[in-house]
């Protein structure tokens, strides 16, 4: 009953922060909103159990990575002049179209898998008597690094492009 | 396990609180009597040069992106100093691998002097 509560004021906030964030004029406040939605998807992960990950939600992406973004709107130094360069005809038509079989792809994944067979099969009670015997961290780490060992080493290599990408971008001469 | 966010909700109320009653106070103590000079920036007691949208230098996002990698990869250590014991020599093994090719990437940074300021 609260959890129904307080997964509609996290569905409402985060998609209200969302819409914000593409409204907003000023690319400072579509941060902040962006900000609004991380939160409220942190509160979602809490309701479905999954502490580590919301907690992981906030540190690296309502922290880190939203002052990375802060970082590249200075950069962009955006704001002085609000130029309108995606307005055009042809691009609202392919914004709605590629908008609209986005939507159509999640609505016949979410309808095609029932709620149960997303969580595993794993009711309510077996979720906490994990949660209670190997810790919210546990839980995570345990598959983590037995289970899905080659996707965790490839993360790694995902990180090492992203800092090969970064240098090679930034140190790059002007012609 | 939920009723520990208690604190949690109870933190977030407090400080929304807070800080919206330091702009209500502060709205109702103040006197709002603006004329041009007091609205102008401040800036040590000068006139202001410029405004305040000045383009920042492109090392800042070199030092920001490798501070992200890097808060990633501590994220990834905290699961694996849970169940270190558990997973044994096969645990320490995975982990100097991941170590190792984050490794590469920090050499590499060093070399191209992306570590430097200048």
């Amino acid at each position: 009953m609260i959890a129904d509560f307080f997964f509609v004021l996290f569905a409402v906030m985060a998609i209200g922060g969302a819409i914000s964030m593409v409204l907003a004029r000023n690319p400072v406040a579509s941060l902040l909103y962006l900000v609004v939605a991380f939160f409220a998807l942190s509160g979602t992960f809490v309701l479905l159990d999954a502490h580590f990950i919301a907690a992981v939600n906030l540190i690296v992406y309502a922290g880190a990575i939203m002052v990375l973004f802060l970082f590249v709107i200075m950069l962009l130094n955006l704001g002085r002049s609000e130029k309108v360069d995606l307005r055009g005809p042809l691009n609202r038509i392919v914004a709605i179209t590629v908008a609209g079989a986005f939507f159509a792809l999640l609505f016949v994944a979410l309808s095609a898998g029932s709620q149960t067979e997303m969580a595993g099969g794993m009711g309510q009670a077996t979720v906490d008597a994990m949660l209670q015997s190997r810790g919210a961290v546990g839980v995570v780490a345990d598959p983590m690094f037995r289970s899905y060992l080659v996707p965790f080493e490839i993360t790694s290599l995902l990180l090492l492009a992203a800092i090969v990408g970064a240098i090679v971008l930034a140190r790059r001469r002007a012609p | 396990m939920k009723q520990a966010y208690v604190g949690v909700a109870i933190l977030f109320l407090v400080g929304l609180l807070t800080s919206g009653m330091f702009l209500l106070l502060s709205h109702l103590a103040s006197a709002y009597r603006p004329t041009k000079v007091k609205a102008m920036p401040y800036e040590s007691g000068i006139n202001p040069l410029g405004d305040t949208r000045e383009r920042y230098s492109v090392k800042f996002y070199i030092v920001a992106m490798l501070f992200i990698v890097f808060d990633i990869e501590t994220i990834f250590f905290i699961p694996w100093a849970v169940i270190f014991r558990d997973l044994g020599l096969f645990g320490l093994i995975e982990m100097f691998i991941f170590i190792f090719v984050l490794g590469v990437g920090l050499a590499y940074a060093w070399k191209k002097g992306a570590l430097e300021w200048d």
